[in-house]
């Protein structure tokens, strides 16, 4: 008796490469309409009086529902792919919105929010205040405002996950 | 205490001021600077502000038993003044703002640490006259900890989206056995920038101190700057105006509430605060033109009227507050916010007093302030009555922002109809003066004072209730678990920007 010394599964059947083909495909423009239109916000605070954060609170309220659109904050910049920078970019806060960028993986935007992130608004004459955004990092879209209304700032987000989807 | 009356020319001391008419301001020795900070100490006065100038320093009392408030300065001598700290710990965190802007040395301080000064600005001490260059300074001694203590940073740019801010815990386990805050990140030279301006230009700066409480600031700031000028908005203005300080007061505290909801697990109530703080914000917009109402109150009058339809459609955003309101309640009282929430980040009323904490955070601890009640001229003939809770913990301070929701809705609503006709603003007179104004924010009372030349302001300070918040949360993050620092932080609704100056 030997039948115990082979197993009794038989070989399996080589997969018929068009099905590897045609899944690979199919998986390909699933991804790119799943996985491809969705982005990570990781907020970034400047300077700001605290105006633009709470019209980027409202955003996760009902009315707008960021979530629907594939859009969500996260906790960290590591897990991020935009950064959304509020308030003119102050002196004391210029290394860390560095070390946020440096920590954001590649490839990443950089969303200017509000008047005062865009050229420092009405602090610029401050010798408290570098001036916008684009002085530290480079910024990729500006959403003027003060602050901006969360409609305004969907609007820049939305249009951001179009081009990121082609 | 020798007078001298440095407000008005025309003031005598002994009368009690007309209405509008600022407090007199005494000039003191440094003896009686001390004896009147003994006297504060032991009489409970309230430290409501402490600021500076190129050549002096000034403190501001509010004294509970009158109640009124008590203006103080003392000249710089040698660079340096008595420290207050010493018998006020209030005084300690402006103390240190002091130090930064102006240079002024504070004799005897209890902490000498740099507040808004990070070493990266071009000069040191910027508000000062002539400002020196930058000079490495001195780094002062960290404190002493354990060697294998723990530390736990949070910030500046810590929570998802929020104001930026460090607290630094020292921990034991889960435990906190100390808690540090460091503020200053957003400082954007406010007061450097409201000088040698209009009131109407400076109006702006002050509009965008916290936005949250824009309403509030740009409110304190145009009283101030009327009081020194001595003039007074016109009547429909000022009723517009208790429109939009009770508006903002809803949407605050409807923003609060959704954020502690949120941290305590109450997912529904978070959503409904959150519905309608949106229908109340894109009411506001329709009736003034502006979300959050920034710009809206302008030294003289207010900006903006009321569009034709405003008022009934800022009663039908109020009616479907209060349509929601008793379910509002009702959630609270629930099993699951009041099971994280009681308890949690408990403030004695002997704390509050001692640190001069107002606003939700003073009065769900039993000290019954509110700046709305005797000190803003505009609701004189308004009945206010504070919500009081003795408990001191999160919950109470959520009972109490729901419970002046309703207040606020009830205000509004009297107010709105009929609002009395005429101009919106008055002109301001190209005269000299100083005054203080004051407003009741979602945080607490507001202070702004100022200082008019011929038009120009030549010094300013805003006071924003987190001076007396930030030192609260830390005694309170003190021995509490880490677990509820995200709650005790929102519960508080700890500003920044407000304080940053």
């Amino acid at each position: 008796m030997k039948a115990w010394r082979r197993p009794r599964a038989e070989p399996a059947e080589p997969v018929p490469a068009d099905t590897i083909e045609s899944l690979m495909a199919r998986l390909d423009a699933a991804a790119q309409v799943r996985l491809g239109r969705t982005l990570a916000i990781r907020h970034v605070n400047t300077g700001s009086c605290n105006g633009c954060e709470l019209e980027l609170r409202a955003l996760s309220n009902v009315l707008y529902d960021l979530e629907r659109f594939g859009l969500r904050f996260v906790d960290t910049p590591r897990h991020a792919d935009i950064l959304l920078v509020t308030g003119p970019l102050t002196r004391n806060l210029r290394v860390a919105l560095e070390q946020a960028w440096d920590a954001t993986p590649d490839p990443k935007w950089v969303i200017a929010v509000g008047d005062c992130a865009i050229d420092g608004g009405l602090f610029k004459e401050s010798y408290a205040v570098l001036g916008g955004t684009g002085l530290s990092v480079p910024v990729d879209l500006t959403i003027s405002g003060c602050p901006p209304s969360p409609t305004q700032v969907l609007a820049g987000l939305r249009a951001l996950l179009e081009v990121n989807a082609r | 205490m020798t007078g001298e009356p440095a407000a008005r020319a025309t003031d005598v001391e002994g009368e009690a001021p007309p209405p509008g008419r600022p407090p007199l301001r005494h000039m003191l020795s440094p003896q009686d600077w001390i004896a009147t900070a003994q006297t504060a100490a032991e009489d409970s006065w309230v430290l409501l502000a402490h600021w500076a100038e190129p050549a002096a320093v000034h403190a501001l009392y509010l004294d509970p038993a009158t109640p009124g408030v008590v203006p103080v300065s003392i000249a710089i001598e040698a660079g340096a003044y008595p420290a207050l700290s010493p018998l006020l710990p209030a005084a300690a965190l402006y103390e240190r703002m002091i130090l930064d802007l102006f240079g002024h040395v504070p004799g005897g301080a209890v902490d000498p640490r740099p507040w808004l000064d990070h070493g990266a600005w071009p000069s040191e001490h910027p508000m000062a006259a002539p400002s020196a260059p930058r000079t490495d300074r001195p780094a002062p001694a960290a404190r002493a900890e354990q060697p294998d203590a723990m530390i736990l940073p949070l910030g500046p740019i810590g929570r998802p989206i929020g104001e930026a801010a460090l607290l630094r815990l020292t921990l034991d386990g889960p435990v906190i056995r100390r808690a540090d805050s460091r503020l200053g990140f957003t400082h954007k030279g406010t007061l450097a920038l409201m000088r040698n301006k209009s009131p109407r230009t400076a109006a702006r700066f002050a509009a965008r101190l916290s936005g949250d409480a824009t309403v509030a600031h740009g409110l304190a700031f145009a009283e101030a700057a009327e009081t020194a000028v001595g003039t007074a908005a016109p009547p429909r203005a000022a009723r517009l105006r208790v429109v939009m300080l009770e508006l903002e007061r809803i949407a605050g505290h409807l923003d609060t509430i959704a954020e502690v909801s949120r941290l305590a697990g109450a997912a529904s109530m978070r959503a409904a605060c959150q519905l309608l703080r949106e229908i109340l914000l894109r009411a506001c917009h329709f009736a003034f033109g502006h979300r959050l109402m920034m710009d809206c109150v302008v030294p003289g009058g207010v900006a903006v009227d009321l569009t034709p339809d405003g008022a009934s459609a800022l009663l039908q955003a109020l009616g479907a507050v209060a349509a929601r309101l008793p379910a509002l309640r009702r959630d609270h009282e629930g099993v699951v916010p009041g099971a994280r929430l009681s308890g949690t980040g408990r403030a004695g009323r002997a704390l509050a007093e001692s640190l001069g904490v107002g606003g939700v955070a003073g009065r769900a601890a039993g000290r019954a302030f509110d700046a709305r009640v005797g000190f803003m001229p505009g609701y004189r003939t308004l009945a206010v009555t504070p919500a009081v809770r003795p408990a001191g913990d999160a919950a109470a301070r959520q009972a109490v922002r729901i419970a002046e929701i309703g207040a606020s809705l009830r205000l509004v609503s009297s107010v709105l109809e009929p609002l009395p006709p005429g101009p919106l603003t008055v002109a301001l007179p190209q005269v000299c003066g100083e005054g203080i104004g004051c407003a009741e924010s979602i945080r607490g009372d507001v202070w702004h004072w100022l200082r008019i030349d011929h038009g120009q302001i030549t010094a300013a300070f805003p006071r924003d209730p987190g001076w007396a918040l930030w030192p609260l949360a830390t005694a309170l993050l003190q021995d509490s678990v880490t677990d509820d620092v995200e709650l005790i932080r929102a519960s508080l609704a700890l500003p920044a920007s407000g304080m940053d100056l």
